[in-house]
């Protein structure tokens, strides 16, 4: 039980192959079921084209390490948030290149939207700007850093 | 065709003729299972024919205007907008597929009869949803009205007494939070712009306005589903208060866009009577799966 959670956690995010799916917080639970290993995962967005990937992925390693019935569930609820991803795993992101989320997901304020600033992963600077709010994927805007020019992705915070 | 032997000549007329029937003879069709479909709190529930009825309804908007959407990519003004406006298409396709599957269990159908093998009449989404992308003001304008709406519907719909939709309506409330924040930052930049591009937002509100109304009417539905699903008439309050906001920060009066002699559309989509612009749209939209059923790639 215990290896199966092992390598079902050690499964990585395809578009963000540095990221584990325990990492991300997309892995709920992992449990037996009579014979049957059952993996639950959580979509990061509801659209999220990669979470078929993963389902995928997780059937493969377990059923590589020896493991013979395995199913993956999916559930909605409670709502994936960027509060589960692990210090750890907002760490290996900046270390990849990816601004991590740059706080909590609180509540929002008013309809007017606000945005903080978010530090370039390249060379640390707060001086950066937002190219656009959507990115290459449903989880990341796009923005530049005005100190050293690179552009970077951001891990919004959701 | 090859194991056709060559003096068996009826064979091979026939054969002839069933590959001149079928234009596409080359093309083989596969009739695998669909991938495994997105559920809700539950894998198991299903849906009783009233909350089929209303999930049918929020997952018609979400399929429709994701469609719509959909059109951009590629034709936007700029590469930034095409990702904005594919992928906020692409979190509305997450919520129809949802809302679809949960609406499909009540008579047995999948998210893909459901979307490929309903004709017009049979769909359920109000006219806001099917009206035409016109210039980047008017996808704005409708995209403002949609998302200020669905974020009234969805946080009210987070605590529906069906734990499905309350799954499916609190993940998607975060995700039109940020298609509203899209376009209220558009809809400032356009009305604070130029005064060409003033005059197109304002232009397209005065276009879009009349199917802002159909969102907040009751029917006989929300009288069976108290609990279930939030009365439309109850969302009202909250949207005007963000739209008069946003309104008043774009620098924009009523009297601006609502013309004193264009009333609001009757708009009959939650009862299967559409605009004319639906039926091409679902053409497109559903061709592929009708002429090779079961195709993937």
């Amino acid at each position: 039980m215990e290896r199966a959670r092992r390598v079902a956690a050690a499964v990585v995010d395809p578009e963000v192959p540095v990221l584990t799916i325990e990492d991300l917080g997309v892995l709920r639970d992992v449990r037996l079921d009579g014979e049957t290993v059952v993996v639950t995962l959580t979509p990061t967005y509801s659209g999220c084209p990669a979470i078929d990937q993963m389902r995928d992925d997780v059937l493969l390693a377990l059923t590589a390490e020896g493991f013979r019935h395995v199913r993956v569930d999916f559930t909605l609820s409670p709502a994936w948030t960027t509060d589960w991803m692990s210090d750890a795993g907002k760490a290996k992101l900046e270390e990849y290149g990816i601004a991590p989320p740059t706080h909590r997901a609180g509540e929002r304020s008013g309809p007017i939207p606000l945005s903080l600033g978010v530090k370039c992963p390249r060379c640390g600077s707060l001086r950066t700007r937002e190219v656009s709010r959507f990115g290459s994927t449903a989880c990341k805007s796009h923005f530049e850093c005005l100190a050293c020019l690179e552009p970077f992705d951001h891990f919004k915070v959701h | 065709m090859s194991d056709i032997k060559p003096r068996d000549a009826a064979a091979v007329a026939a054969a002839y003729e069933a590959e001149a029937a079928d234009v596409h003879g080359d093309v083989s069709v596969d009739e695998l299972a669909l991938s495994a479909e997105l559920t809700g709190a539950d894998a198991s529930a299903t849906a009783s024919d009233d909350v089929a009825a209303y999930a049918l309804r929020l997952g018609d908007d979400a399929l429709i205007l994701s469609q719509r959407l959909g059109w951009w990519i590629s034709r936007a003004p700029e590469l930034e907008e095409d990702m904005a406006l594919g992928n906020i298409a692409l979190d509305l396709l997450g919520h129809a597929r949802s809302l679809l599957h949960y609406a499909g269990t009540a008579s047995g159908r999948s998210e893909d009869d459901l979307a490929y093998w309903r004709d017009e009449h049979e769909f359920r989404c109000a006219w806001l949803f099917e009206q035409p992308n016109g210039d980047f003001a008017h996808t704005i304008a409708r995209g403002l009205i949609a998302a200020t709406w669905m974020q009234e519907l969805y946080t009210a719909l987070s605590q529906s007494t069906d734990a499905t939709l309350a799954a499916i309506a609190a993940k998607a409330v975060k995700e039109v939070a940020y298609h509203r924040d899209h376009a209220v930052q558009w809809t400032l930049r356009l009305a604070g712009g130029t005064d060409e591009s003033r005059r197109r937002m304002l232009v397209a509100l005065a276009d879009l306005w009349p199917y802002t109304d159909e969102l907040f009417r009751d029917d006989a539905l929300h009288d069976r589903l108290e609990g279930v699903a939030p009365r439309p008439s109850s969302l009202r309050a909250g949207f005007d208060e963000v739209w008069d906001a946003v309104l008043a920060e774009a620098g924009i009066v009523e009297s601006d866009f609502v013309h004193p002699r264009i009333g609001q559309s009757s708009g009959g989509g939650r009862h299967g009577n559409h605009s004319t612009h639906l039926g091409p749209m679902l053409a497109e939209m559903q061709v592929l799966a009708r002429r090779h059923p079961g195709a993937t790639w």
